[in-house]
């Protein structure tokens, strides 16, 4: 370099080392690809669609092969007739709706019960040793056992719906906020201390954000616990007044033993509760590891 | 027994940057009170950087922390009088769901600096580390030395007077470390910082420091004290660093042996 020549050795020395630091960084700087579309497509949306192809062909042939009566296992194309038949005859949205929004409706108020119950036990120790357990333990507990009470308490309605929903929701929304809480490196906590966040500032600046990948995963599961005990609530407490949701429509399929609608309503169960969690949670849980870095690449 | 910080503007001229007088640290063990650090006196004037040196279990890290005011000391005093200490932990400890500049105006945001000044104070402490054009990265986009100066940024953000050290540079590769020992020696002295920094590695130690304080184990006490007269910038393999380090190892060797003679 020529121009070293005219400055002092010192200065010299100093572009010596931020170059050698440009050259580090560069070297040392982790690639952040983004996966391309055409492989997303081939490696995670191609298999799942080739397994449902699998099973559907598979289903054909048992049904070809007769392997029992048709009124136990009905062709694919008898079920695919339910469905047009519901959607012609304009209730398959109506029965959809019903269900759905009693679940996100369910879920909601199981959050807004679920988090602030979660934060108390993760931070007050004798709230946490005194209910923490029970709450674990519930988890376990299926939630159908609450349908029996919940119809004694608050009769055939919607509201003995959202109870059996809350009960089955909320231990699992509150369990994850709490293992989130607990997973929070205790180095953050310290760097977060000597930075000068203490108390409720460590809470809202540390804590809560670092534990927002485990209140995540217990959201998740939270709205599975929901779905599946309006499910339950659905088909053992059905009343005209309720409505028609997936529940009952299952229910009514087992009365008028009708197995293509029987098959149809476990479709939509399965369907309904793959989607709202592929197109609510997934995104979500995965746009925040990715931010973090927590995205393990395969 | 007691860790004082003094506030921002009641800072006056000091003949010391931290004061650790008598100190004493124990923790409940299992054959009852362990006795950690011994009775360590210890000052830190203002712009000097001392290194700590110590084979594990010498309390230096306990040390660090009763100074940053993590912990209290069970005997003894520790002063601060500019301010909370900085502190840097040998992980980088950035917040993940935040960006390398969004970590230094959390800390800025902490010290109350208001709003409309910390996106420019930041962009320059980056530029003090040499990370311009990092603002925006995430810290899992950084390297392991960029994290390192990020975290370093984000410590100069507490415009505190002191910086402690912990270890900061033992999980890089060597080539990195030799870099951020230049890096870190040229902001010390832009800034005329205190530095207490702990480390075991002796070459680093005198490679960096005005002063060395070797430290014995268990429990730790303040074994013998080096003044380093080698004109900076230093490097680590100049053959006044590697003779002193030689003299370094032997005395810091002397002190494990001790441990192997009951």
């Amino acid at each position: 370099m020529g121009s070293t020549e005219t400055t002092t050795e010192a200065v010299a020395k100093t572009d010596d080392l931020a170059g050698l630091e440009a050259g580090l960084d560069a070297l040392d700087a982790v690639q952040v690809r983004r996966t391309p579309v055409r492989e997303v497509l081939l490696r995670k949306v191609l298999p799942p669609l080739v397994a449902v192809g699998l099973v559907l062909v598979v289903w054909q042939l048992l049904v070809w092969a007769r392997v029992t009566d048709e009124y136990k296992l009905p062709p694919p194309a008898a079920v695919w007739d339910s469905l047009t038949t519901m959607w012609l005859e304009g209730t398959l949205l109506d029965v959809l709706w019903t269900s759905v929004s009693r679940a996100l409706l369910g879920f909601v108020m199981a959050l807004a019960i679920g988090t602030p119950l979660g934060l108390l036990v993760a931070r007050v120790r004798f709230v946490r040793a005194a209910i923490g357990p029970i709450l674990s333990g519930l988890q376990s507990l299926p939630s159908v056992a609450w349908v029996a009470p919940a119809v004694l308490w608050l009769g055939l309605n919607d509201s003995m719906m959202y109870a059996v929903i809350l009960l089955g929701a909320v231990p699992s929304i509150a369990n994850g906020l709490v293992s989130g809480v607990d997973q929070v490196p205790p180095l953050f906590l310290r760097a977060g201390r000597t930075l000068g966040a203490t108390g409720l500032r460590g809470a809202w600046h540390v804590v809560m954000p670092a534990a927002l990948p485990g209140y995540l995963a217990g959201l998740k599961q939270g709205w599975a616990f929901s779905w599946r005990s309006l499910m339950a609530a659905e088909i053992i407490a059905s009343s005209p007044e309720l409505g028609l949701g997936l529940g009952q429509l299952l229910e009514n399929g087992r009365n008028n033993i009708d197995m293509p609608g029987i098959f149809l309503a476990i479709l939509l169960i399965l369907i309904v509760g793959i989607a709202i969690d592929l197109l609510i949670f997934s995104p979500l849980e995965r746009a925040v590891l990715r931010r973090r870095g927590l995205l393990v690449k395969s | 027994m007691a860790t004082t910080f003094a506030k921002a503007e009641d800072r006056v001229a000091v003949s010391h940057a931290a004061r650790i007088e008598h100190v004493s640290k124990s923790y409940p063990g299992p054959t009852g009170q362990q006795l950690v650090l011994d009775d360590i006196s210890l000052d830190v004037a203002p712009g000097e950087f001392v290194t700590l040196l110590g084979a594990s279990g010498c309390g230096k890290s306990t040390l660090l922390n009763l100074v940053a005011g993590l912990d209290r000391p069970t005997a003894g005093s520790i002063e601060t009088p500019g301010g909370r200490p900085a502190l840097m932990f040998q992980e980088h400890a950035l917040f993940p769901w935040l960006t390398a500049g969004k970590n230094i105006e959390l800390a800025l945001r902490l010290r109350g600096v208001p709003k409309n000044d910390r996106r420019g104070e930041a962009e320059r402490l980056l530029e003090l580390v040499r990370l311009t054009g990092a603002y925006g990265k995430r810290v899992h986009e950084l390297s392991g030395g960029m994290r390192q100066r990020v975290a370093l940024a984000r410590a100069l953000a507490q415009d505190s007077d002191l910086l402690l050290m912990d270890e900061p540079f033992a999980a890089l590769d060597a080539i990195t470390r030799d870099v951020l020992h230049d890096e870190l020696t040229r902001i010390w002295r832009e800034t005329r910082l205190s530095v207490l920094f702990v480390t075991h590695n002796v070459r680093e130690a005198v490679r960096l420091a005005e002063r060395v304080v070797l430290l014995s184990s268990r429990p730790g006490r303040i074994a013998r004290e080096w003044e380093i007269g080698i004109p900076q910038p230093r490097r680590i393999e100049d053959a006044a660093v590697a003779e002193l380090s030689v003299e370094i190892t032997e005395e810091l060797r002397g002190e494990i042996r001790r441990h192997g003679q009951h």
